[in-house]
């Protein structure tokens, strides 16, 4: 490096960090943050085991967040080693259930998202003995693939309740975005919206652009004026929808699928209308958590059938009752 | 004999005024401007939302996200560089500026500053390795693009203990940067991000500087033929890093936009936008090869991308032939742009 980058770089530095003891801020950050303290409880005494934990999650989206501390909950609970990763290409998904199996896991968790991809992978852990559960994604194809329980929610159904919450409070024309084109379970979800208000039109964004999905919204709320409510499929696409509604100056109203933080305070303000909770933290608890009583008590929760975690509502009645967890990261 | 020297020297059309058409018509966004006026003619018969003064606003709005970032990447381009890692390093700074706050719980402009020393810092480094390595920039900034997307996640995951950074929108600080970065304002029934006007002035700036300066000579010359022009003295290197810091400082008003656009950043936010970058910086005039272009093609390939981008939605396409359309216009636009480019070369 020459001479004057660094002196230009140890300036910044100090500069930085002087501006930094100068200027505390008066409100928000940790310093306000709740310290609520995570209940320690007691270890199950069972043998230690090793899961994979394997989905079909982009990298950064909060949803899987969520499924993720679920999982990680009840692997600290049950003394499981919780091995976590994922891909959103299928064949990659796929590879992914190859290398738990290789790596002799004592049993899988796996999203069956894209079914065709990964299903002949699990089927050949469940040769191996490993057994298997699926969540989210696959409520159709799970017992075809040998898992031995399926936690999550029908994505058709649970478009279905939005499309009957859409017909309940009156709304004449909707949007249905869509943040991942071809996505099957997405365009499953904007399918059920469908079958019950058949006035909706999918509208397609990217999801790892969130400036550029609000224009999309925005552009798409100009051009027909007749859209008075948005379905979007994703808490981070609910609040770029608020967003979008205000640049359009349009009056439509917000409805979404799954919720984060800060969603349940756009809730509690009336900014988003509602949404359809299919509870993530459950699907990865349950996942991790049956799969430690299959190996330690030979138990399925749900007997065989799919258990359905979803979907459920959150609206302003009701959110007093999720925000404290929310506030933890765990809803 | 001598007669026949002066008709020679007067005849010598290297020397000779052209005229102002021809001189027009060689400026390398003179092509992009044509493809423009030919996308927005096209959407202007086929798209009724697409005539009124809201939609301009947006469009205008769509273009500055992209045009902020193509502005340091047509100036790489013409440095005769790449940079894969600019669409996640937009998410770093804001990422950056976000946590540091937050964590610190400072005035969020303390984690505004912190972010730019990260972002030209992340610049300087790309520059750096490729001038210590002789590697291509394409695979050095493909390096950086991984670290970045990596750390954004993980580092943002032990941070906030989620993949978005927390929201500030209640610190010190937040309105004013707020003010600076993402506000609104209207002119008559027009309402415009002040992103817009930042994205005018950075490009105004930035025209200046290639084409007036000493400094722009020397990026012309290092992207024209780096071993020529260190020998009549251009510092080649010095070059080379300053556009890669700048790159960083466009990252980091970008991210700056994102951050108090939102008041918090996802992590996994970014990926993907480097390419529309480089493709409104080709669109615009600038050679893959280096050495030739402009910044005002670059705002041009912007705004092509961005009419041709919303355009689709104001016709009210069916959703699912969007990215075919996308790719068709943005065909259309380059060839249109070629043709010219061509026609003007043979004047």
């Amino acid at each position: 490096m020459i001479r004057w980058q660094k002196k230009a770089v140890a300036t910044g530095a100090a500069l930085s960090l002087a501006i930094a003891l100068a200027a505390c801020s008066s409100s928000g950050g940790k310093q306000e943050e709740q310290n609520n303290g995570q209940g320690g409880g007691n270890v199950a005494n069972t043998p230690r085991m090793k899961i994979a934990f394997i989905t079909h999650a982009a990298p950064g989206d909060t949803f899987w967040d969520l499924v993720r501390k679920g999982a990680e909950a009840a692997a600290a609970k049950d003394n499981v080693e919780l091995q976590y990763s994922g891909d959103p290409e299928g064949a990659n998904q796929a590879n992914l259930v190859q290398t738990a199996i290789d790596a002799k896991v004592d049993g899988i968790a796996v999203t069956l998202a894209k079914p065709d991809a990964v299903s002949a992978n699990v089927k050949k852990a469940v040769a191996a003995g490993i057994p298997v559960t699926a969540l989210n994604g696959g409520i159709e194809h799970w017992q075809d693939a040998g898992a031995i329980a399926y936690f999550g929610q029908d994505e058709r159904i649970a478009g279905q309740a939005a499309g009957d919450q859409l017909t309940k409070v009156g709304a004449k024309k909707a949007i249905c975005v869509i943040q991942e084109q071809g996505h099957v379970g997405l365009e499953a979800r904007c399918q059920g919206v469908k079958d019950k208000f058949p006035a909706v039109e999918n509208v397609y964004i990217t999801g790892t652009d969130m400036p550029g999905s609000t224009t999309t919204m925005t552009s798409k709320l100009q051009q027909d004026k007749a859209v008075d409510y948005v379905v979007t499929l994703g808490a981070p696409f609910a609040l770029a929808a608020v967003q979008a509604v205000d640049k359009a100056g349009s009056s439509a109203k917000v409805g979404t699928f799954d919720t984060n933080k800060e969603l349940v305070g756009a809730i509690k303000d009336g900014k988003v209308q509602w949404a359809v909770d299919q509870q993530p933290y459950l699907q990865g608890y349950l996942a991790v958590d049956n799969l430690w009583l299959y190996k330690t008590n030979g138990n399925t929760i749900g007997g065989g059938k799919a258990t359905l975690t979803g979907p459920a509502f959150i609206d302003k009645d009701n959110v007093a009752a999720v925000e404290k967890f929310a506030a933890n990261g765990t809803r | 004999m001598a007669s026949t020297l002066t008709a020679t020297t007067t005849a010598d059309d290297r020397v000779g005024r052209r005229s102002i058409a021809a001189r027009l018509l060689s400026r390398p966004e003179i092509g992009s401007l044509v493809g423009a006026a030919v996308v927005l003619v096209f959407f202007l018969i086929t798209a009724p939302t697409f005539r009124s003064i809201n939609s301009t606003g947006t469009i205008l709005y769509q273009a500055a996200l992209i045009g902020m970032m193509a502005v340091p990447v047509a100036l790489l381009m013409i440095g005769g560089e790449f940079d894969l890692s600019t669409g996640v390093a937009v998410t770093t700074a804001g990422l950056t500026g976000g946590l540091f706050a937050y964590q610190f719980s400072v005035n969020v402009w303390v984690g505004a500053v912190v972010a730019l020393v990260v972002a030209v810092g992340v610049g300087a480094f790309n520059g750096w390795l490729l001038m210590r390595t002789g590697l291509p920039s394409f695979l050095v900034t493909l390096g950086t693009f991984f670290i970045l997307q990596g750390l954004n996640l993980g580092v943002t995951r032990i941070l906030a203990g989620t993949v978005s950074s927390n929201s500030i929108r209640d610190m010190d600080g937040f309105s004013s940067g707020q003010a600076v970065f993402a506000s609104e304002f209207k002119i008559g029934r027009l309402s415009i991000e002040i992103l817009v006007i930042w994205w005018v002035v950075f490009v105004a700036i930035a025209s200046w500087v290639l084409l007036k300066t000493k400094v722009g000579n020397w990026i012309f010359a290092v992207g024209g033929d780096a071993a020529a022009a260190r020998a009549v003295g251009v510092p080649v290197k010095r070059v080379k890093i300053g556009l890669f810091m700048t790159v960083g400082f466009f990252a980091w008003f970008s991210g700056m936009h994102l951050l108090f656009n939102q008041s918090s950043v996802q992590s996994g936010e970014g990926v993907g936008k480097e390419f529309i970058y480089i493709i409104a910086a080709v669109v615009g005039g600038c050679l893959l090869t280096g050495g030739y272009g402009s910044i005002v093609g670059s705002a041009v390939g912007a705004l092509i991308f961005s009419m041709t981008q919303l355009g689709v939605v104001y016709a009210g396409w069916n959703a699912d032939w969007f990215k075919a359309f996308l790719g068709l216009m943005l065909l259309l636009a380059t060839i249109v742009n070629l043709v010219v480019k061509n026609r003007a070369d043979l004047r």
